[in-house]
């Protein structure tokens, strides 16, 4: 992911993702809205990265996820940086937070080549 | 900007009506700012009506774009409303912390349009924008 219109992707992709796995039309609406932050994340504080998301499986139960993994100066304090208002470029320093509001798994750490890598995942 | 594709701006009376119908990637929405700022000042229009109702989602980028319109259009002497929010965009909205500062909501385009100033007889607004308008932007 490099530019805006890879975050136009990616919102597109998750959503058959989301409809695949069978979620409620809500769940796909914030799991679709929390990818599209991070995604954006991404590329204005990571310079860019990848994305990696699929169906997950677990017996009977469906679910979606979603990878985020930038080569950026990585954040210092993850803790602080999910902290509503808490930003360090434009924006309303919602993305964090709030994209962990939105889904029902969510996870940040600093990615051991540098950068970060955000999972996020949903289940029906 | 050049090869951003444009949000079309339509007059309606003495209203600007503004209908998002696609996934806007992020300079779409900051060329659509800059492009109701421009008709507004040309026109003189005293509101503008945006049409969400083809939004699927709105992130913080699109809330702030919303919240910016309604500000920037202020200070131009035009209110703004916002109509059509999905019910799940706006179950979304708030679970992500957006208030929209500074936007008025409607639920459809008729109580969208009571809100806004009612059309006067000298407020008849300039025409010469409407081609192109109407054309490809």
């Amino acid at each position: 992911m490099r530019n805006d219109e890879d975050v136009v992707r990616a919102r597109h992709r998750v959503r058959e993702l989301a409809q695949q796995a069978g979620l409620r039309l809500v769940d796909q609406t914030k799991f679709v809205t929390a990818v599209s932050e991070l995604a954006r994340n991404t590329i204005v504080h990571g310079g860019g990265g990848r994305l990696h998301a699929g169906l997950l499986h677990d017996g009977a139960r469906q679910g979606v996820y979603a990878t985020f993994e930038d080569d950026g100066p990585g954040i210092p304090d993850i803790q602080m940086a999910l902290t509503d208002g808490f930003s360090t470029g434009t924006g309303l320093g919602l993305g964090f937070g709030g994209a962990r509001r939105l889904v029902n798994e969510f996870d940040a750490r600093p990615n051991p080549t540098g950068g970060t890598i955000v999972r996020v995942a949903t289940w029906r | 900007m050049d090869r951003v594709n444009r949000i079309p701006i339509l007059k309606l009376g003495h209203l600007l009506l503004v209908s998002i119908q696609v996934d806007m990637h992020d300079r779409m929405a900051l060329a659509l700012q800059e492009d109701l700022a421009e008709r507004i000042s040309q026109t003189g229009a005293r509101g503008v009506l945006i049409d969400i109702s083809g939004l699927e989602f709105i992130d913080s980028f699109i809330g702030r774009m919303l919240s910016d319109i309604a500000g920037i259009a202020r200070v131009l002497d035009a209110e703004t409303v916002v109509v059509g929010m999905r019910p799940v965009v706006a179950i979304t909205l708030v679970d992500l912390g957006l208030t929209l500062p500074g936007v008025r909501t409607a639920l459809t385009v008729e109580r969208g349009m009571d809100m806004l100033p009612p059309p006067t007889a000298v407020e008849d607004l300039d025409d010469e924008e409407e081609a192109e308008s109407a054309g490809d932007r």
